[in-house]
């Protein structure tokens, strides 16, 4: 099993410092790949960075209040109301994304309403094949994995410590301040964690819904692949991994420092 | 009344057709100990929560302090609570958990610290500021839940069974701490409490609950020796019920026809219009004031002649269930084991004489 998991792992590391010569691979070890895609890919990097984070930023806001109000407002079948929260997921991921294309569009759904409506006269060009287009396909895509963790969470907070909150002085917004959100703050390292390390690496989403420049870092991998440049395309996976980790460590690590602050 | 601090003016709490609380009407003074006392789900911990603001009554009003409080939530009421869970904030530390109603005000850093400081010398744990609640012991997270409601110098301090998770030793040092506490920041505390000997041993006067309703208020002592009614008397210590009919009046005392024990003198209670001649009553006896003599009965009391079954040796007393001819049931009598030698026991099947005074019988109504 593990053999299983570290064997690609250790090969694509081996590749990454290996180098493509044409029709051959050169197997003396070089650090050749890791320089040139850290000066040719950092633009895409921050790109990407800026792109998953504000992914990750739209998923768990949007994703806090829904788990906020299942866990402490939906009295009954709060069962039905995680099943019918993840049924989109019940779906391919690629009919997802063609289905906000179809929303989307030029001639699309948002467009025809609103010029049907009279509220605009041209379509808006930046709904579809843009940024905006990829944060919103993204963030509907991974809702559902933001909103399980919070909920889990949240559903754990002791009420009798919200009583006790109410008890010594604090008002509803108050104490969601003090109590309940340090106290959901696992969950939402996790929602973080599990919507920022996949999205940061997604590549049919940027492809089909961003624009011409739209790519991310996995696409460079896809393209060096293609190309069939393995070694580079190799570490640029594996610096992205890094990449990630690293990110995601100092977000959490942020998140924890500033909400212990908060007495 | 203008003198309670504290009034609960006939409040009545449903939830759906089940009446949680039903008509409860007192007052309660300043710096007391006032307990609610009852078996669970009597309604005790629905009315303290009333009183905090959690629920709100469907009839009645709440005063504290001559201000009406019924429709105040409870972040906005001059009451601190002590939750039976402690309900200590996992993600903050000893400090912080002290702090936690300060902070609201917005005191000056030095005067907070200073109250936080005092908070918990008075219950000694200085020193503990940077413990989190999963390092603390169960008799230290009441004391912390104490300090963080106290802090705060309530008008009420409202307690739901804070003793109930400690064990027994802790609960009684707790018990006395307690007291000694309450005596020395002299703020009217509100105790509920499942736990007879408890409320017994803390308070100043008691309320004690069933099905909803407040069968009677009363200090210990009161309590104890004039119940007014057979659910008092039974829930708080043992007594023997026995049927009986009033035979006439006579000044403070009923001279009652009581099954077994033939003509009684029992005296009247202060409020004895349930017992009118030829009413029937019920008349209680404490198992400790009763007392089993071979041959006549003490000096000055009335005895009856029966036979001793079950006996159980209690280290500090003797239990004896004695058989009395003309009684349906069996008499049940403490007696107190004064001195190491076996000459004071009896055994089974002995013939004794049962002995009481007339002081130590309760009219009761029939129930």
């Amino acid at each position: 099993m593990i053999a299983g998991l570290a064997a690609p792992l250790i090969i694509m590391l081996l590749y990454s410092f290996w180098r493509q010569d044409g029709p051959n691979v050169d197997t003396t070890l070089t650090t050749f790949n890791y320089e040139y895609a850290l000066t040719k890919y950092r633009p895409i990097f921050i790109r990407s960075l800026w792109i998953s984070g504000l992914v990750t930023l739209a998923t768990v806001l949007l994703a806090y209040p829904i788990a906020y109000y299942v866990a402490f407002h939906v009295k009954r079948y709060k069962f039905i109301w995680l099943i019918l929260l993840t049924i989109p997921f019940w779906t391919s991921y690629l009919l997802r994304v063609f289905a906000w294309r179809i929303i989307l569009a030029r001639e699309g759904v948002v467009n025809g309403t609103l010029q049907g409506v009279g509220l605009i006269d041209e379509p808006i060009n930046w709904l579809l094949f843009s940024d905006f287009a990829i944060v919103l396909t993204l963030a509907h895509a991974w809702a559902a994995f933001a909103i399980l963790p919070i909920y889990v969470s949240l559903e754990k907070v002791d009420r009798t410590l919200l009583e006790a909150a109410a008890d010594l002085g604090d008002g509803a917004v108050r104490s969601f301040w003090r109590v309940t959100f340090p106290l959901s703050l696992p969950g939402v390292i996790s929602a973080i964690t599990l919507v920022f390390v996949p999205t940061i690496g997604d590549y049919v989403t940027p492809d089909l819904v961003g624009g011409p420049r739209g790519g991310m870092i996995a696409k460079m991998v896809y393209n060096n692949f293609k190309a069939s440049d393995w070694p580079l395309a190799a570490a640029t996976a594996i610096l992205s991994m890094v990449f990630v980790a690293f990110v995601a460590f100092f977000l959490i690590q942020a998140i924890r420092l500033s909400v212990r602050s908060v007495k | 009344m203008t003198t309670d601090y504290i009034r609960v003016e006939h409040v009545t709490k449903r939830f759906g057709s089940f009446r949680a609380v039903d008509d409860a009407d007192f007052g309660i003074r300043q710096g007391e100990f006032f307990s609610l006392l009852g078996p669970s789900g009597c309604g005790k911990t629905t009315l303290l929560r009333m009183i905090a603001g959690f629920e709100f009554p469907t009839e009645g009003e709440i005063y504290i302090d001559g201000q009406p409080v019924t429709g105040v939530p409870a972040n906005k009421r001059p009451t601190n609570m002590v939750f039976q869970s402690y309900a200590i904030f996992p993600h903050l530390n000893v400090y912080d958990n002290i702090a936690y109603g300060l902070r609201k005000q917005r005191l000056p850093k030095a005067e907070l610290d200073k109250r936080v400081q005092d908070a918990l010398a008075m219950i000694k744990l200085s020193g503990f500021e940077d413990r989190k609640s999963d390092q603390m012991s169960g008799g230290q997270r009441q004391r912390i839940a104490l300090a963080r409601a106290l802090v705060n110098r309530p008008k009420v301090l409202l307690l739901d069974e804070p003793l109930g998770a400690l064990d027994k030793k802790l609960r009684e040092q707790m018990q006395f701490e307690l007291r000694q506490l309450q005596k020395t920041v002299g703020i009217t505390f509100i105790f509920v409490t499942h736990d007879q000997e408890e409320a017994l041993s803390l308070s100043d006067r008691i309320a004690v609950m069933q099905k909803g309703q407040v069968l009677q208020i009363a200090s210990p002592r009161e309590l104890y020796e004039s119940p007014n009614c057979r659910e008092v008397a039974d829930f708080i210590g043992t007594m023997n019920f026995l049927k009986g009919l009033v035979k006439a009046i006579d000044g403070k005392t009923a001279v009652v026809d009581v099954e077994g024990l033939g003509l009684v003198n029992a005296p009247l209670p202060e409020d004895y219009s349930f017992a009118p001649v030829g009413a029937e009553v019920l008349v209680g006896a404490r198992p400790e004031k009763l007392d089993v003599v071979r041959g006549a009965p003490h000096p000055g009391e009335k005895g009856v002649k029966g036979d001793i079954g079950a006996c159980a040796y209690l280290g500090d007393r003797n239990h004896y269930q004695v058989t009395i001819e003309g009684l349906g049931h069996q008499l049940m009598v403490a007696t107190e084991q004064g001195d190491r030698s076996t000459l004071a026991s009896f055994s089974p099947g002995e013939q004794v004489t049962v002995s009481w005074g007339d002081n130590s019988l309760v009219l009761l109504p029939k129930t």
